[in-house]
């Protein structure tokens, strides 16, 4: 698994310049063509690239598989529609939607984390379940914008937040990467026992990993539900929320910094093609292709493009001798 | 609240509970022996009451008579399933084995959801036999006659399980896999054979709880991630590694949710599972997963 950022700095510098390119391009790009379908694109795209990568924090660095990030996402979007459609200030409602989420993960990760396993898992599928459900029973009408929301409704403010969030999110990723907390998450992953031996605190590096991640997909879900003009609440509780965070994560490379951007990339652009032509199936085929991923290839694209360049490399070893 | 209604509200969830301990011990039997977790057990729940509900709506024939189709039915399928996909992660080894298992079988879940979706519609499907409202009235109690065959078909199913584990030499030679798989292989067990016989086993327990829960409550492409959730709870609260101590921990938690909702409001009836499923955790985490 590839996380260590060490590299050339010519190759550095192309990423940091295709980096920039791939920023403004997202900036740019949908001014330009201004059509909603391109927005709303776009849109996905970002809130994809900040699930993913979210669930990579937790799942990719720390090793600790969730299976309910639908959960974070669902509370995120609960209490920011609720609060922001009650008369309060988005970005309070934004922020405190992220916060709430941050409390519910940290509720369940304190005790499953303690344990060896899958209880954190299990615990995480049970609360995004349990959620869905009791939402649904509870508000079980659909959630409207009200009139003079939707007459004044500004779908590129609404992209210009997910694009800031995803940017966000890669950032803190990168940036959590590069910190000295880093070797203690990273460690965990590796071997949670001997990371204990040599004085990793465990518990506080997952539970770091998991305030993390369960705040910018909080923050995700609040996205969601700036940009949605009606769904029902239950929705973004949805376990395919989840899934498409793993999928996502697992495509691109778990554990690499540019997988689930690359990932979501693929994903969003992939889906919008078939859910055209197989409307029924296309959610079979992602399946299937996750479950190929995982058993074969758990790698993904990143570990796909690194093997390629290598090979490329050194076929151009073998050449040079020839040249000369 | 009477004493009628009281004892009403416990019976009922001693049925619920008979559904849930069926479904969890087939989650357990899989855990237990392969050391796997299978988030698409619920999945298999649903399709075995598809196959049940097909066979009653094609050939009228009664859905606890229907089981001697539903149950060879799933049983194949869990044969297919263990050499298609769960056997390439059954020799992985510790940690690394129950996260694939968790990540694979949850893809696995996506794929049989939108399967049957795409089958069978979304549609909520029921069989309604023809004597679902009769049954025995006991000092105003109601024991409907579908209720209690259920639970009989779950006691005779799980008292069965326990001849074959106990007794019989492949149900032993299950028992000894689960206890040391190495020691078994060097004993001379074929243990991919036990692997898929178990799984397959775990699928037939699934087929029996998909059936109870196309008679007694309804049948949706959706409901398996809620049987699922419903098994897994279920195993945590039995905590020990024992497999068949699923069966008595799932009618406790079908008491448990039943008296909650008579008391609680009902809407909040899914929540007690979760709140057991935490307190266990903190006060007594040595559960089923705790064993090495």
């Amino acid at each position: 698994m590839k996380t260590t950022l060490q590299s050339k700095s010519a190759s550095r510098f192309l990423a940091w310049a295709g980096l920039i390119l791939l920023v403004l391009f997202a900036l740019y790009y949908p001014k330009s063509v201004d059509k909603q379908n391109i927005w709303n694109l776009f849109f996905l795209i970002c809130l994809q690239i900040t699930l993913g990568q979210s669930w990579n924090i937790l799942g990719g660095f720390a090793g600790q598989t969730s299976l309910g990030h639908a959960a974070f996402f669902g509370i995120g979007a609960l209490v920011t529609r609720t609060l922001w459609l009650n008369g309060q200030p988005f970005l309070l409602a934004f922020a405190l939607g992220g916060l709430t989420s941050v409390v519910f993960a940290l509720v369940i990760g304190l005790p499953t984390f303690r344990l060896r396993g899958a209880y954190f898992a299990i615990g995480t599928l049970g609360v995004a379940e349990v959620m869905r459900i009791t939402v649904g029973q509870n508000v079980p009408y659909i959630s409207t914008m009200p009139g003079l929301m939707i007459a004044n409704y500004d779908l590129p403010a609404r992209y210009h937040l997910a694009l800031g969030l995803a940017i966000a999110t890669v950032a803190t990723a990168y940036l959590l990467l590069r910190s000295p907390w880093s070797l203690g998450i990273l460690a965990v992953r590796e071997d949670e026992e001997a990371a204990q031996a040599t004085g990793v605190h465990v518990l506080r590096h997952k539970l770091l990993a998991l305030a993390l991640s369960s705040l910018f997909t909080g923050l995700a879900g609040g996205t969601f539900a700036y940009q949605q003009i009606s769904y029902y609440p239950s929705a973004p509780f949805s376990p395919a929320w989840t899934f498409d965070a793993l999928l996502i994560t697992f495509i691109g490379g778990q554990g690499t910094l540019m997988g689930p951007v690359i990932g979501a990339i693929f994903f969003v652009v992939v889906r919008e093609k078939l859910s055209v032509n197989l409307v029924d199936v296309h959610q079979v085929i992602f399946g299937i292709l996750f479950i190929l991923i995982v058993l074969i290839f758990p790698g993904g694209l990143v570990e796909a493009w690194e093997r390629l360049k290598k090979l490329i490399f050194r076929k151009e070893e073998k050449h040079v001798p020839i040249s000369q | 609240m009477s004493i009628a209604t009281f004892l009403q509200t416990l019976v009922f969830g001693l049925f619920t509970g008979g559904i849930y301990g069926v479904a969890a011990i087939g989650l357990a039997l899989v855990f237990g022996v392969m050391k796997m977790l299978n988030i698409a057990h619920g999945e298999l729940v649903m399709l075995g009451g598809y196959v049940s509900f097909w066979v009653f709506s094609a050939y009228g024939m009664d859905p606890f008579i229907s089981l001697l189709i539903v149950i060879p039915a799933l049983f194949i399928l869990g044969l297919i399933l263990d050499r298609s996909v769960y056997r390439h992660i059954v020799r992985l080894l510790g940690e690394e084995k129950i996260k694939n298992s968790m990540l694979v079988s949850f893809g696995l879940t996506l794929v049989l959801q939108n399967l049957a979706q795409w089958l069978f519609t979304a549609d909520e499907r029921s069989i309604q036999v023809a004597y679902a409202g009769d049954g025995f009235n006991i000092f105003g109690v109601l024991l409907p006659y579908t209720r209690l065959a259920t639970l009989a078909i779950a006691l005779v199913a799980i008292l069965g399980l326990n001849y074959f584990l106990h007794k019989t030499y492949p149900g032993k030679a299950i028992l000894a896999t689960a206890e040391d798989f190495e020691s078994a292989e060097l004993a001379g067990i074929n243990i991919n054979r036990i692997y898929m016989m178990t799984f397959a086993l775990g699928a037939s327990l699934a087929a029996i709880a998909g059936t109870f829960v196309t008679v007694t409550y309804g049948l949706s492409p959706s409901i398996g991630i809620i049987w699922t959730l419903k098994a897994l709870i279920v195993i945590v609260l039995a905590g020990t590694g024992s497999i068949l101590g699923a069966f008595p921990a799932g009618i406790l938690l079908g008491v448990v949710e039943a008296l909650s909702g008579a008391f609680v409001n009902p809407s909040y009836r899914e929540v007690i599972g979760l709140v057991i499923f935490i307190l266990v955790l903190i006060v007594r985490p040595q559960g089923l997963f705790a064993r090495r």
